[in-house]
């Protein structure tokens, strides 16, 4: 282990150890409690003097959560989110796996090419995808219908995007299941979609829930994509929060505090709660290179 | 037939939408047929297909449309059918697919760009030697003395100040990785406490970027009794803030930037240091190793695939950074970057150039090719077998 367990230091070098560690929190956790103070505060107060500092609400109401949360167009947003963040992490999760486990277990020509692709497409800043995504979209669909404008062009638009993430990921996890056990049922004469269900599948669930996180967080924090191909009201809820701001909660902090914390609920809860599967999903890469 | 083809027009994939639809038909036939002559060649064919051409079609594709559409004019306004005829030739009643018209220009666009490169040149070193001074830091200087040391005209063209803010994001944004290591190596114990310190550190990475604005907007707000606005008029800038300073409003936005990145080396950095080898260490203690040498001879080496996956993530977002910069600053105060210029141009307010908007984002392309080339090479290389 590094550096060495803390209780076998010299006392001196505890307590510095023990004050760092203390100091280091605070500063790090003062924008958080801001945020924190900010949305329990009433508008007048926070417009007072003193009050946009770290002072005690008083009166301890949360102003800022009602106030956003009786808001419809905020709702709205809430609900878009969910509907494409779904369907999304379906799409993009499942045919990454059907392609990962081919990419992993495979050998045939160009196969390292094709998973360089997958990785490479990865690293594009996506705004250079912009324009002709949007071109797509508009000339995509049947009859008069459309993708552009609606939550689809969202939907597909994310789900091919995060492919790449996900092709990245479900490789690297399936390389590092034992070949044995998919010889062994090939020879029982399981063909390769019984091996992919059999075999691989149940030994994934881990690497899904994982993968399923990130992406659901990855797309739930997007603000350019909803802010490029759709308008009007189809905003996700972050382009929604910034609209707002803009707009009709101008420079009133509690409430867009309250939205912010809002916001970002969905994720932290996930987080909190699954933080093991988290941590492996970010950190599959970090270990084996 | 009039009837068939009005339900056609109604109901009826678009022309793109057809293509598309072949091409799956295309591949689904040839994974059945010439498929077949290999081993296993359906199922690989046809479980790779999905990804493949999904990925493909809305992600690699769509690179080669922007190139392309960088050497035409296009304008949103500018509204043709998507088959070539224009609106006015259509018959009453008739309908078609609205898309941009695409005039081809060569590369007057890239002109456009890189227009007044010399002057720019000779601008930015001014500018460079005037905050290497320190000019802009001074609480010492009178109004008048700050004034002078404002920028003065000709200015940079907005190109050129989105490519040096890019290129200064590039640079401090990577802080964030020491600073992630520091923090890793400090919360890398088993005490209880330090155990339930470390989601503390995690959960900004998880915080949307959306939030992560708000959060250092507020922070740096500058009304009575802001949080920081003691240090703001320690350093001369006064009311104005970080936000509201030519030059600095950018740097604002990095440290801003730095929150969930640091949050992100860490975890990366902590997965990193458990699979550190103990007895490398212990035989480095033997041969008299201590301190910041043990650190920097057997602890960083081993660190290497964290710091590298870390250096990957911190350069690509770095380079795509849009979300702070449109909700802090908008661009302003001399804060613009590519991604956001980019955005400016073709949906801001003067906006509708897509055009011009797609050589900027080419050129960010371009800037980010040089990197992906070498991740992607370096990454193949750990993963083959």
């Amino acid at each position: 282990m590094y550096p060495s367990p803390e209780h076998t230091w010299r006392p001196g070098a505890r307590v510095f150890y023990w004050s760092c560690v203390a100091s280091v929190t605070l500063v790090w956790l003062t924008p958080i409690f801001l945020l924190i103070l900010t949305a329990l505060k009433s508008n007048r107060q926070i417009n007072s003097e003193q009050g946009a500092k770290f002072t005690i609400p008083e009166p301890f109401l949360p102003e800022g959560f009602m106030t956003i949360l009786s808001n419809g167009a905020f709702w709205t947003s809430l609900m878009y989110s969910f509907m494409v963040v779904l369907p999304v992490v379906c799409i993009a999760v499942g045919f990454a796996t059907l392609a990962g486990y081919v990419l992993a277990k495979h050998k045939f020509l160009g196969r390292t090419w094709i998973f360089a692709i997958f990785v490479a497409g990865n690293f594009v800043p996506f705004q250079v995808l912009t324009f002709p995504v949007l071109r797509m979209m508009q000339d995509l669909g049947f009859g008069e219908w459309s993708p552009y404008n609606s939550l689809w062009s969202l939907i597909i638009f994310h789900g091919a995007f995060q492919t790449g993430f996900c092709v990245f990921f479900m490789r690297n996890f399936i390389a590092a299941l034992p070949t044995e056990l998919i010889e062994a049922a090939r020879m029982e004469g399981a063909n390769e979609l019984q091996v992919f269900t059999r075999i691989i599948l149940p030994l994934l669930r881990p690497a899904l829930a994982a993968l399923g996180l990130l992406i659901f967080t990855f797309v739930w924090n997007d603000f350019y994509w909803s802010l490029v191909l759709t308008q009007g009201d189809l905003m996700l809820v972050p382009t929604q929060l910034v609209n707002l701001a803009r707009g009709q909660w101008q420079n009133q902090w509690n409430v867009m505090a309250g939205g912010s914390i809002i916001v970002a609920l969905p994720p932290l809860v996930f987080f909190f709660f699954l933080q093991r599967q988290f941590v492996a999903g970010l950190t599959l890469g970090a270990q084996k290179g | 037939m009039s009837f068939l083809s009005d339900i056609w027009q109604a109901v009826g994939p678009t022309t793109l939408t057809l293509w598309l639809l072949l091409l799956v038909a295309v591949t689904v036939g040839a994974a059945l047929t010439v498929g077949r002559l290999v081993r296993y060649g359906p199922a690989r064919m046809l479980f790779l297909a999905p990804a493949f051409l999904l990925f493909g079609v809305f992600v690699l594709y769509p690179i080669g449309g922007s190139a392309w559409m960088s050497l035409h004019d296009v304008r949103a306004d500018r509204i043709i059918c998507s088959d070539g005829r224009e609106i006015a030739d259509l018959e009453t009643g008739e309908k078609c697919r609205r898309v941009q018209k695409m005039e081809f220009v060569g590369l007057d666009n890239y002109e456009r760009f890189f227009a007044k490169t010399p002057r720019n040149i000779k601008r930015l070193r001014k500018e460079f030697g005037k905050l290497l001074s320190f000019q802009y830091l001074n609480p010492t200087l009178t109004e008048k003395e700050r004034d002078k040391a404002k920028p003065v005209y000709p200015r940079l063209t907005d190109a050129a100040e989105a490519l040096m803010n890019n290129v200064i994001w590039l640079i401090l944004f990577q802080i964030a990785i020491p600073i992630g290591l520091a923090l890793a190596v400090l919360l890398n114990q088993n005490h209880f406490v330090t155990r339930l310190m470390k989601p503390m550190f995690f959960f900004p990475f998880v915080l949307s970027p959306t939030v992560i604005a708000f959060l250092f907007q507020f922070f740096y707000n500058t009304s009575d009794g802001a949080p920081l606005l003691w240090f703001f008029e320690a350093v001369g800038w006064g009311k104005d803030g970080v936000l509201g300073t030519n030059g600095w409003s950018n740097i604002g936005i990095i440290i801003a930037a730095w929150y969930p990145q640091i949050a992100y080396c860490v975890i990366i950095y902590l997965a990193g240091l458990t699979a550190i080898n103990s007895e490398l260490i212990e035989a480095g203690k033997l041969d008299g190793a201590s301190g910041f040498t043990l650190f920097r001879t057997i602890v960083m080496p081993q660190l290497w695939p964290a710091t590298f996956i870390c250096v990957v993530v911190t350069t690509i977002g770095a380079l795509r950074s849009f979300d702070l910069v449109h909700v802090m600053t908008v661009g302003g105060q001399k804060s613009e970057v590519l991604a956001r210029l980019m955005y400016e141009v073709g949906f801001g307010e003067n906006g509708g150039n897509y055009g011009y908007g797609a050589t900027i984002s080419v050129i960010l392309f371009l800037i980010m090719l040089v990197f992906i080339i070498f991740f992607v090479t370096n990454m193949i290389r750990q993963t083959d077998d």
